[in-house]
């Protein structure tokens, strides 16, 4: 039985079929058991590990993004732990004597030194260092778009909104930890980061001196910033991301994975692969994929050629400087927050051409990220467990809402690019600034407006297909004379997932008086909430029901008519009724 | 069947080899791309041969299993909300408001003494350190990195310098010291100086500027010379020296603070005032 793409019937009517499972006679079955009975009789895993192994995870490619995120935090983990043997993280002044001919002799700090080094004079340290790197910008990277998955998925809907909070907190320090990561080094490119950072502490009204002060342990550079970003680097962030991740992954495994809709998978169940040996052996080998890719990259692309930048001199600067890729969007916000912004009033300063991009920009953009489950849920007044992934068109408001957050980041990340772009291209470097701003409030209601009338066209389309079947292109001529094209309908599996969902209503408001003309205290939140409902859901198109299925049917189509003869219609009604195939699923609708 | 896992065994056995193979070999470079493709094909083999075992060999069904509610049942949750009671009342909670709240008060001041520790300890206080740089009356301009004064005559129109304070040979905490008191030196036709004061404070058309961008304090470290426009590589501000260092794009606010020069009496270029206000970055009390 084929089972590409659907699971034809109930896995527990398959298994029926199956002949029972042999004892367990072979040596290596015995030794399995031996090993196992020892641990099981000091701890009692057995049953729970045992549980853990039959856990069921359905398959779909987008699964495997946080999949992606977690091996490049383990590799990062184990190089990482690899780099502390060799770093030093003092910005104690040293004269270099190492290998790389073009610094010797100039002054660096320790932490420059022996990343030179770890890059130039231990054995294999550079692919060690590469892969380090590469697999961090890997991690952020993937949580990002696994993020991006969840998001408009809908997979953060009860009863997932708790790990959606710990998922946004993971991405939110990830990019600290990343920024603590390549400032370790000391050199030229991250000094200067590190620099802008201490402009950035500087900003915050009353306490940014002090802030600048403390965290820096006097004035900018001190000796103090390495090994402190070096603690939080090693050890204090690391243990906050395993920490929140573990949980993460526990809360996973304990509400079972998501699906998308499908015949046989209900919101009442996860159909899919268990853990042994499916699951185990395409995640293990997976993890050794991603391992391997970054470990192709590491050895091919040179990322972070430090000895090019030379120490960390306050004086100089490279034309170009950029961050890493992750803080691009804050470093465009930088650039396009305009300078009129900063003024003074009361004796003091107020500088906020540097603070919103700076101090505000991340912890409001998690905080909105954060906030938005709970958005959802008030405006759909939805407290139901949702197990069963959205398709994103069928969700068109947030669909659009994701994308305009997305247009957002992206024209951040291009006005990061503003001084390549001008060169590159041979614009000037003030209109493209200029255009990046007056895009940054343009495009995410225009990428609204398009991701949102794209998603329901594609809904009709949908419907289209539900209704009168596909094109198949060829014409058919009557006895008489007449000429139609015949709609070749879609199978019941097909049809089921462009039928399956539900489309939400708009709220409707209560009176906001009672019949005694008492206003309702909580009127006001009412009206509100119907209108963001009425924003959410006024556009909509309902998923074909069977009644409007049947219809088409019927409604003189000569094309399904005549086809349909053959092998009588009725069965097609039947089956293609809007009813899930497996029946025993059906009564979900 | 077989084929496929002799092609699984295969893949495995290839790390192994490549592990022996790596150490000893010689120049930095060869080895990075030596260890990394021999390390990065070795665990690609042990993925791709898991990945296609568990493709092609294992069994293909999918699986159901069944979702419960997340919801502890009702007897449970009032059984927790009990328990908790009770112990709360067996412990004497509501009735001794004293343990309550001397108990909660101590705990809540535990946090005190910790977050002090960290944060009073962390650095010294600013003072006015940030409105101060090294500056002084007198002080020798020299070339940064070489550390030799600068005649006027050497200052040729249109060229530019990177300039330290002549003190800075004694400074204990140079990069610190560098970090604010770095300064750009430029000659301009006197007549394109378009402002009075920053005429006055040169020395016939050559005018020393902070290069520390009032922004977020990268160095300044882009002139163009036709223009006269100084620009900033980390953020695109755009100070016009023409203008006393105005802002004419870009994000920052305020123009970059001029150094009031002069000439010693070996010709040599001094500075004849420190810098009248903070340098670099704004913050809140720089008033």
């Amino acid at each position: 039985m084929s089972t590409t793409g659907h699971t034809t019937t109930g896995a527990d009517r398959l298994r029926a079929n199956d002949p029972e499972p042999q004892a367990p006679v072979g040596g290596g079955m015995k030794k399995v058991g031996g090993v196992a009975g020892w641990v099981d009789d000091r701890t009692g895993a057995a049953k729970g590990v045992g549980y853990l192994m039959k856990k069921v995870f359905p398959d779909h490619w987008s699964f495997m993004l946080g999949e992606v995120a977690m091996y490049s935090m383990i590799i990062c983990l184990l190089t990482g732990a690899f780099l502390t043997f060799w770093f030093v993280p003092s910005a104690g002044q040293v004269e270099y004597d190492g290998s790389y001919i073009p610094l010797r002799g100039v002054m660096m700090s320790e932490a420059y030194a022996s990343t030179l080094d770890i890059s130039f004079d231990i054995r294999g340290g550079l692919i060690i260092r590469q892969i380090h790197h590469w697999a961090a910008l890997l991690f952020i990277v993937a949580i990002n778009v696994h993020m991006m998955r969840v998001f408009f998925t809908g997979a953060f809907r009860k009863p997932r909104e708790l790990n959606w909070l710990i998922g946004a907190q993971l991405s939110m320090l990830a990019l600290v930890e990343g920024f603590a990561g390549y400032s370790l080094p000391d050199d030229l490119l991250s000094g200067t980061g590190l620099r802008a950072a201490e402009g950035f502490m500087r900003s915050v009204p009353v306490l940014g001196s002090y802030l600048s002060y403390f965290v820096f342990g006097g004035p900018f550079p001190g000796e103090a910033i390495i090994p402190r970003l070096y603690s939080v680097h090693v050890l204090l962030l690391p243990a906050i991301l395993v920490g929140l991740f573990t949980v993460h992954i526990v809360l996973v495994a304990l509400q079972k994975h998501t699906q998308f809709p499908g015949p046989g998978r209900t919101n009442e169940n996860v159909v899919g692969y268990p853990v042994m040996p499916v699951y185990a052996a395409k995640a293990g080998g997976f993890f050794f994929i991603v391992f391997g890719v970054v470990a192709l990259m590491s050895a091919l692309v040179t990322i972070n050629p430090i000895w090019a930048y030379g120490p960390y001199d306050p004086s100089p600067v490279t034309a170009g400087s950029q961050p890493d890729w992750y803080m691009g969007f804050a470093d465009g916000a930088l650039r396009l927050l305009p300078g009129f912004l900063e003024f003074e009033a009361f004796g003091f300063t107020f500088s906020f051409n540097v603070m919103i991009g700076a101090i505000l920009l991340i912890p409001v953009m998690y905080g909105l990220i954060s906030l938005y489950p709970f958005l959802e849920e008030w405006v759909t007044g939805d407290k139901r467990e949702h197990h069963l992934l959205d398709r994103p068109r069928n969700n068109p408001t947030r669909t659009g809402i994701g994308m305009a957050g997305i247009a957002a980041y992206a024209v951040l990340m291009f006005g990061a690019g503003n001084d390549l772009m001008a060169i590159k291209l041979g614009l000037s470097i003030n209109d493209i600034t200029r255009t990046l701003q007056l895009l940054f409030f343009v495009a995410p209601p225009v990428t609204f407006w398009v991701t949102k009338r794209i998603c329901l066209s594609l809904q009709r389309r949908d419907r289209d297909l539900v209704l009168h079947g596909r094109e198949t292109g060829r014409i058919i001529r009557t006895a008489e004379g007449r000429f139609f094209e015949k709609h070749e309908p879609v199978d019941a599996y097909t049809r089921w997932n462009l039928v399956q969902h539900e489309q939400h209503q708009p709220l409707q408001l209560e009176a906001g008086v009672d019949e005694n003309g008492v206003a309702s205290p909580t009127a006001r939140k009412d009206r509100l909430r119907a209108k963001v409902s009425h924003f959410y859901f006024k556009d909509r198109v309902e998923p074909v029901t069977p009644a409007e299925l049947e219809a088409a049917h019927h409604d003189g189509h000569h094309a399904e008519a005549i086809e349909h003869q053959p092998h009588g219609g009725a069965t097609l009604v039947e089956v293609g009724s809007g009813e899930n195939p497996d029946s025993e699923d059906g009564q979900r609708r | 069947m077989l084929g496929t896992l002799v092609f699984v065994v295969a893949y495995f056995a290839i790390p192994m080899e490549s592990q022996v193979f790596l150490p000893g070999i010689g120049k930095a470079n060869l080895s990075n791309v030596v260890l990394g493709v021999s390390l990065g094909l070795g665990l690609l083999g042990i993925g791709v041969g898991a990945v296609h075992w568990a493709k092609t060999l294992m069994p293909d069904a999918e699986v159901v299993e069944e979702r419960h509610p997340l919801r502890s049942a009702d007897e449970s949750r009032r059984g927790f909300v009990k328990t908790m009671m009770t112990g709360g009342t067996e412990a004497q909670l509501d009735r001794r408001p004293l343990i309550k709240y001397s108990l909660g008060g101590a705990l809540g001041l535990f946090a005190l003494p910790m977050v002090l520790q960290v944060a009073g300890s962390l650095g010294p206080l600013p003072k006015d350190e940030l409105s101060k740089t090294m500056w002084k009356k007198g002080d020798r301009l020299v070339r940064d990195p070489e550390h030799t004064a600068i005649k006027a005559s050497d200052v040729t129109i249109g060229s530019v310098f990177h300039v330290l304070p002549e003190s800075i040979k004694e400074s204990h905490h140079v990069l610190e010291d560098k970090a604010k008191a770095a300064v750009l030196l430029m000659r301009l036709e006197p007549d394109d100086i378009k402002v009075a004061k920053a005429r006055d404070w040169g020395y016939e058309g050559i005018v020393a500027y902070s290069k520390i961008c009032t922004h977020v304090g990268c160095p300044v470290g882009l002139y163009e010379q036709q223009t006269h426009h100084l620009l900033c590589p980390c953020h695109q501000s755009t100070f016009d020296v023409t203008q006393d260092c105005k802002v004419i794009f870009g994000p920052a606010k305020r123009p970059l603070p001029q150094l009031k020069i002069t000439v010693d009496a070996e010709g040599y270029l001094v500075a004849d005032a420190p810098f009248r206000e903070a340098v670099g970055p704004s913050f809140w009390e720089r008033g």
